[in-house]
């Protein structure tokens, strides 16, 4: 399903161009603060068993506090995607990001 | 504290974090919105297939029971949480590095 979200979007970092995975510091600045509040929302929502994970549909890799090595992944992945399809509706149609 | 409660916090302190603390306000544009329009028919898609499957469960008394694709309407509150403060610090950091890009063609 990962997989599935990255070759998704990957035509539009290639062929469309909008320099998301080209602009990698940014990236990353991005996504530390959203990957710190997601793992200790997802820390928080296994303890509490808000949530469950089937062990036979993930790889197994669990790392500290329950977490499947997915669900970590799925916290780069996703926002990865968000911000590729937030570039490339930015440079089909050229509007501004915001507070404009 | 419930996953509902948790997801409308989310939600909430997503919303605070573009227009106030950062105040990116990409939530008043038209590119985010549009952009969400495609972000969640995707969710519905791989977030329907992750909870139909039972590769994700959740526990009935955490949430209000309301499901959209057999996920928890909790999870369209946490994806928009999610969205939102990915964009809204990528758009911050863009404009502190000084990137006329990231302010677009106005």
């Amino acid at each position: 399903m990962l997989a599935f979200c990255l070759l998704g979007t990957l035509p539009l970092e290639l062929r469309l161009g909008v320099r998301v995975y080209r602009q990698w510091r940014r990236l990353v600045l991005t996504l530390l603060p959203v990957v710190t509040v997601f793992v200790m929302w997802d820390l928080y929502a296994i303890a509490a068993g808000h949530w469950d994970f089937d062990e036979a549909q993930t790889l197994g890799i669990v790392l500290p506090g329950g977490v499947p090595l997915e669900e970590l992944l799925f916290f780069v992945v996703v926002p990865t995607c968000a911000l590729l399809a937030f570039e490339a509706v930015r440079r089909v149609k050229g509007w501004p990001a915001g507070n404009q | 504290m419930s996953y509902t409660v948790l997801a409308v916090v989310g939600v909430a302190g997503a919303l605070v974090l573009d227009l106030v603390v950062l105040r990116t306000r990409i939530v008043t544009g038209r590119a985010f919105w549009t952009a969400y329009a495609i972000v969640i028919f995707f969710q519905l898609v791989t977030n329907g297939w992750l909870t139909g499957r039972d590769i994700v469960t959740y526990d009935e008394a955490q949430i209000v029971g309301l499901r959209l694709v057999f996920a928890p309407v909790e999870d369209l509150l946490f994806g928009f949480s999610l969205v939102v403060q990915t964009l809204a610090w990528w758009v911050w950091w863009g404009r502190r590095s000084g990137d006329v890009r990231s302010e677009g063609r106005a």
